[in-house]
């Protein structure tokens, strides 16, 4: 039953049109502004931050393609074709979630791995994925895009309509840091960093001044996924409880 | 046109969540800009609960807050005058270090002066009233400052027979003032940018320098002595010895305004709230556009006014409309809102005149109008609503982000916000940027790489763009 859901899910996510191209998307995006800020690293920068601060940009992209696989079917209609075929609504978010990680998981480690070649080229000092902070900021990198992804779908689930979901991921990710900037208090300052999604999801990414950071790599990338699950059980309940 | 306008306006009053999400726009923009100062609180160690020292800076005559501390070697002048002196070059000092010849009001700090100084790398300059400066020749050694009326003449010679002006003030100082000569030297301030923070490390400096051959015209009284304008430095000791008319000063401190942003809050502080609303409007603009061609009303509305130009412009007078006035009331709440917080908390707010406020408010309304109608614009090219959503938050927030977050270094940070539409947020920008001050002026310190209107015909070239290409669109493609 599940793998039916699941290739039923790969299915539509593969014959829409638009799909290829948020991958595409994705990719692209992600390296653009990483080459971007590698080139223009200040001295004394964090290599891998620089090399992967596309993933600030790609995870917009990586949004979209997880609302669309969720509030597309309800724009259409299709919503209700497809609990017709599979009534355990929880099994169709799954499979959702599943397929979308997939593919964030595919497109993201091929823009990470993108990334570290321009940083590798553009860094004055190159860049070595054998390093042990590197890989995981590269790995982190992608399991990053791929919590978003699931945040995305979670959220899609909870106010269904595509343009309001986007928007209300972005908000959340892009606003908190913009808000944080302002405080001047240091304790609230901290506390707010560790708190935000997308600061304390990203704080996987350094490798320098690591006791410095507001929140270490592992446990940022755990607020995030914390998240990710909470908007997924919001956006489950509100399936299992609303019409179609 | 007046119908189509009028069919538009009824699209959309009568759906409920669009309504919902403009007014939902106003107090998110409020609460948002309320969490900044609300998370702070400052602890000051003031005996008595008064604010803390340096937290509240002297402000100069036209009530811009400054810095105004240096060693003064002064006598009182009553009526015209002038005072003329030799002065050794300032060598090895900071390039803002300077040491001249003034004219004060008085020796409060903040009180309204002229001055015709040397500096330590940017020649001769004439200054007053801490906002003006006028630049002069790059080397010369005699300076005089001379007083007729309310006019003040800064005039420089290389070899004391042959005097070029510098500039002239109109200032009323009054009758009698104090004047004489003074030298200043600021902190040494070196800033390393690493991710997410900028560091700067300094340390104060002082500056001595010798002025001779000095000579007075008009009424001086008392003898020379000297006073530390703004309170003497506790870790940088300055003063003055007298030699057979020669004068041996050294000064720490500036005259200058204050721009530093981190030093109190502003207006532009107070309206961080705006890229909340600016999102919820945005989403209900892309709506207004994308609905349509997924529920097919596109084809209704397209049969009753077969001029598809007029719907796009129609759609883009009501939601600018909507979104301006949305615009309006959330600054002209959040100003007054967090300006009142933040000074219950202890903030010292960078002074902004009834004119400013009211041009940042109606700024932030214009901001929210064009933003909308570039989105219904890229909403009718696009269609799909995800897309142009993300589009326009990537497009006007995401730069700012990186820039102010200070994610990225200077450079391209400048860039994103100039060629961006984020480089619209300039509009809402009320510091000054100052030649003679050298600072940090990046968008993570409030300051734009563009002017107030050259940033937000930015952001009006990229609407313009959108409609023609979604005009053309409409025409060409089946609804």
């Amino acid at each position: 039953m599940r793998v039916r859901g699941v290739h039923a899910e790969w299915t539509k996510a593969r014959t829409v049109p638009g799909t290829a191209w948020l991958l595409f998307g994705v990719v692209a995006l992600t390296v653009l502004l990483g080459a971007l800020a590698s080139g223009a690293m200040p001295e004394g920068g964090d290599p891998a931050k620089s090399a992967f601060m596309g993933v600030t940009l790609g995870q917009a992209v990586v949004a979209i393609l997880a609302v669309a696989t969720v509030s597309g079917e309800y724009g259409t209609g299709m919503i209700r074709t497809t609990f017709t075929a599979l009534p355990r609504r929880l099994n169709v978010l799954a499979a959702k979630g599943l397929v979308v990680a997939a593919m964030t998981i595919a497109a993201g480690t091929a823009a990470v791995l993108a990334s570290a070649a321009m940083g590798d080229a553009l860094l004055p000092n190159g860049l070595s994925l054998a390093a042990g902070p590197i890989l995981r900021a590269a790995t982190g990198s992608v399991l990053y895009l791929t919590l978003i992804a699931l945040l995305s779908v979670g959220v899609a689930a909870l106010v269904r309509d595509a343009a309001t979901a986007t928007g209300v991921v972005l908000g959340l990710l892009y606003l908190t840091p913009i808000v944080t900037s302002l405080v001047a208090d240091p304790d609230w300052y901290a506390r707010l960093q560790k708190l935000s999604p997308m600061t304390a999801g990203l704080a996987v990414q350094a490798t320098i001044n690591l006791d410095q950071q507001p929140i270490s790599p592992w446990q940022g990338l755990g607020v995030l996924a914390l998240w990710a699950a909470g908007a997924l059980l919001a956006g489950a309940a509100t399936l299992r409880l609303r019409d179609a | 046109m007046k119908h189509v306008i009028h069919a538009e306006w009824t699209k959309f009053r009568t759906v409920r969540g669009w309504v919902v999400g403009m007014v939902v726009a106003i107090p998110l923009t409020v609460l948002i800009g309320l969490l900044g100062p609300a998370g702070d609180s400052f602890h000051c160690a003031g005996p008595n609960g008064q604010k803390c020292a340096g937290q509240s800076p002297p402000t100069g005559p036209d009530g811009t807050p400054v810095f105004d501390s240096f060693y003064l070697v002064h006598r009182t002048l009553t009526g015209d005058g002038a005072i003329t002196a030799r002065v050794a070059p300032l060598t090895g000092a900071e390039p803002w270090a300077k040491a001249g010849l003034i004219v004060k009001q008085s020796t409060r700090a903040g009180s309204a002066y002229a001055a015709v100084m040397t500096t330590g790398g940017h020649g001769v300059r004439m200054q007053y009233d801490y906002t003006e400066d006028i630049a002069g020749p790059v080397n010369a050694r005699w300076l005089r400052l001379s007083r007729k009326g309310n006019t003040l003449t800064g005039a420089v010679s290389a070899d004391r027979g042959h005097w070029t002006t510098v500039g002239t003030a109109q200032l009323d100082l009054g009758s009698r003032v104090e004047a004489g000569m003074f030298v200043s030297s600021p902190q040494h301030v070196e800033r390393t940018q690493s991710f997410g923070d900028i560091t700067e490390d300094g340390y104060p400096t002082s500056a001595t320098t010798t002025f001779d051959e000095v000579t007075t015209d008009g009424e001086w009284r008392t003898g020379w002595h000297g006073t530390a304008v703004g309170g003497a430095s506790e870790v940088v000791t300055t003063g003055m010895t007298e030699q057979d008319g020669r004068f041996r000063i050294t000064g720490h401190g500036d005259i200058t305004p204050i721009v530093a942003a981190g030093l109190g809050r502003n207006v532009e502080n107070a309206l961080v709230g705006v890229f909340a609303g600016l999102i919820a409007v945005l989403v209900v603009a892309t709506l207004f556009a994308t609905s349509e061609h997924r529920r097919g009303l596109i084809r209704t509305s397209f049969a009753a006014n077969p001029r598809r130009g007029q719907l796009l412009a129609a759609k883009a007078i009501v939601i600018g409309g909507v979104s301006f006035v949305v615009g309006v009331v959330s600054a002209a709440l959040s100003i007054p809102l967090v300006a009142e917080l933040e000074v219950a908390k202890g903030f010292f707010l960078f002074p902004t005149s009834t004119g400013t406020e009211i041009r940042v408010i109606v700024g932030t309304g214009l901001l929210f109008a064009v933003a909308a109608v570039l989105a219904v614009a890229a909403g009718s090219l696009l269609r799909r609503g995800a897309g142009t959503v993300t589009a326009m938050t990537v497009g006007l927030v995401l730069p700012y982000l990186l820039a102010v977050a200070s994610v990225l270094p200077a450079g391209p940070a400048d860039l994103l916000t100039s060629v961006t539409p984020a480089a619209g947020f300039a509009i809402q920008q009320t510091l000054r940027e100052y030649p003679q001050v050298s600072a940090s002026y990046t968008p993570a310190d409030g300051y734009f790489p563009l002017s107030q209107a050259g940033g937000f015909a930015v952001l009006c070239a990229y609407a313009v763009l959108a409609t023609v290409l979604a005009t053309f669109a409409l025409r060409r493609r089946d609804a």
